[in-house]
């Protein structure tokens, strides 16, 4: 769907918000969920968005896909970008196979049937879950589900990844393997990830920017670049360190609501 | 590079035993048959008892044989019905009155079902309507039903629909209503708007749902047919539920009981089936597998 507040750009992979605001309900009971926020997200970028509850980082990532409409300010995509959206939850289809479930958006794109079983099988091949593909969701642990739902999104062959808080759920073996695998396919791709988490050393580890947002409303209020170097570990120093700094500026923001 | 290499074969070999360790011990062990013996014996254990409690009742001798006749005489009147054409003759003109009002209940409902999920208008229109008709017992629409349709089958597929299709109508809003709406963005997302979002996504997911609301409209469609067929008897062909009211006038106690069986033995073998459809669904979604079974 297309709004009225989204105008086209050349750079296909880029987002790029306008003083963006979100306001749910009407009257006295209206809600600011989102207050003017601005940013610009380079094609090829990884940003993450951390905050505390009631940041709004989730609408932010709806208003993004479009699955929802702002209240203010305008949101610019690439021509023709639909972007694909990843919960913490898989949001598989439980009634059909994983195989089944990559092929629903090739299907609903109406791609020929040769041509769906080689994308499906090539997809889940970048997922390393090629000999998963005739189990059902409910046979696969958490981080499979995960990958399933990541070969989904990625069948929609969209420039632009927008991942609520994904790998939440998960283990801390298995989000790390994740983490490798979520960072291989983003640069063999050359995807643009808008990634929300609530987990700083999460977003240490993945982002080549991390931004900060305030609670009720959410605002911009930190940005900063991670410029160690990759493969990365999540527990390594140079990581720690940004985190320590991101962490502190966040309780800090959670303290002002305490009063 | 060759440490580029290395270290993705590595990452290979971590996923896949990562893999393995999660989904070991998922694989279910006992098999078929153990399956469906573990089924089946309580519910032959269960009909023994109840075979041996009407014979106890019998031999007690509360009622004349000639009323309540036991198990051994019903089941002889029962093999010789089953040879003769009259049983069978009425089995099916009560299946087809069946198969017939509930095929139409299945349209109805299935169509006011969607149209009131979808519009808002209806739902606060006939919402609680549709609720309230299946409150009603059929069998309190016969009266109207004959002074509108006489003694005829118009008569009985009125009330068949009308017990049926609220049912399935019901099955269908809250099959609707209780789609994830996880999984309803996720749908949108992947680009399934409109019709395609009702293909992909709503309609399989309200599945479990709405064959619940088959299986009850069958089953009230069922019983008023048998209050129909009680009441409307005289026209002509010989149903099930004609023979019953036919046996209770010639006072033929196994005639009656034998009949009873068979109309029960219907019943459940219907249910038995859209069970086993619940079931089936239940298995891929994998809600029987959480609940243990």
């Amino acid at each position: 769907m297309t709004s009225t507040t989204t105008t086209p750009r050349s750079a296909t992979g880029s987002v790029a918000l306008h003083g963006v605001t979100k306001v749910y309900g009407q009257g006295e009971h209206a809600v600011l969920a989102l207050d003017g926020v601005s940013l610009d997200v380079a094609p090829g970028e990884f940003v993450c968005l951390v905050g505390a509850s009631g940041c709004g980082k989730s609408t932010l990532l709806n208003l993004v896909a479009g699955l929802d409409k702002v209240s203010g300010g305008r949101i610019e995509l690439g021509d023709g970008v639909n972007p694909g959206l990843m919960f913490q939850e898989s949001a598989l289809f439980p009634w059909l196979t994983v195989e089944g479930n990559v092929d629903v958006p090739l299907k609903l794109r109406r791609l020929p049937r040769a041509q769906r079983r080689e994308r499906v099988a090539e997809l889940l091949r970048t997922v390393h879950l090629a000999e998963f593909g005739r189990k059902r969701p409910h046979q696969l642990s958490g981080g499979m589900r995960q990958r399933v739902a990541l070969a989904r999104t990625l069948a929609l062959d969209t420039p632009v990844l927008l991942m609520d808080e994904p790998f939440g759920a998960l283990d801390a073996m298995t989000r790390d393997i994740l983490h490798d695998e979520l960072e291989r396919i983003w640069a063999e791709r050359k995807l643009t990830v808008l990634f929300v988490t609530h987990n700083v050393r999460e977003a240490a580890r993945l982002a080549d920017r991390i931004i900060l947002l305030s609670s009720r409303p959410g605002r911009i209020i930190y940005s900063t670049r991670v410029d160690v170097p990759r493969p990365r570990r999540i527990d390594s120093p140079e990581i720690a360190s940004i985190a320590a700094d991101v962490t502190d500026r966040l309780r800090t923001e959670v303290g002002r609501h305490g009063q | 590079m060759a440490s580029d290499t290395i270290a993705e074969a590595r990452a290979d070999a971590e996923i896949s035993g990562l893999d393995a360790l999660e989904i070991a011990g998922r694989q279910k062990t006992t098999t078929r048959a153990a399956t469906l013996w573990a089924s089946t014996w309580p519910k032959l254990a269960a009909l023994a008892i109840a075979i041996a409690v009407w014979q106890v009742v019998v031999w007690a001798e509360i009622w004349p044989p000639y009323s309540l006749p036991g198990p051994g005489p019903v089941w002889q009147e029962l093999v010789r019905q089953a040879s003769g054409p009259q049983l069978w003759d009425g089995l099916v003109t009560t299946l087809r009155r069946a198969a017939l009002g509930y095929v139409f209940s299945v349209g109805v409902g299935l169509l006011l079902g969607l149209a009131v999920a979808r519009f808002r208008v209806l739902r606060a229109a006939i919402g609680s309507m549709i609720t309230a008709l299946q409150t009603m017992p059929s069998i309190a629409w016969f009266p109207l039903a004959i002074l509108l349709f006489e003694l005829s089958e118009k008569a009985i597929f009125f009330v068949v629909v009308l017990g049926a299709a609220p049912s399935i109508a019901n099955g269908v809003i809250s099959g609707v209503d209780y789609v994830p709406p996880l999984l309803q963005r996720a749908g949108r997302n992947l680009g399934a708007r409109g019709f395609n979002l009702y293909r992909y996504v709503i309609a399989p997911a309200a599945l479990p749902a709405i064959v619940a609301g088959l299986k009850q409209g069958w089953a009230f469609s069922w019983r008023s047919l048998m209050a129909g067929e009680l009441i409307v008897v005289g026209i002509s062909q010989t149903s099930l539920g004609a023979q019953l009211t036919y046996a209770r006038e010639l006072a033929d106690a196994p005639w009656l009981l034998s009949t009873m069986i068979v109309i029960l033995v219907v019943g459940l073998g219907v249910d038995a089936a859209f069970g086993a459809a619940d079931r089936a669904i239940r298995r891929r979604w994998g809600v029987l597998d959480q609940a243990g079974q």
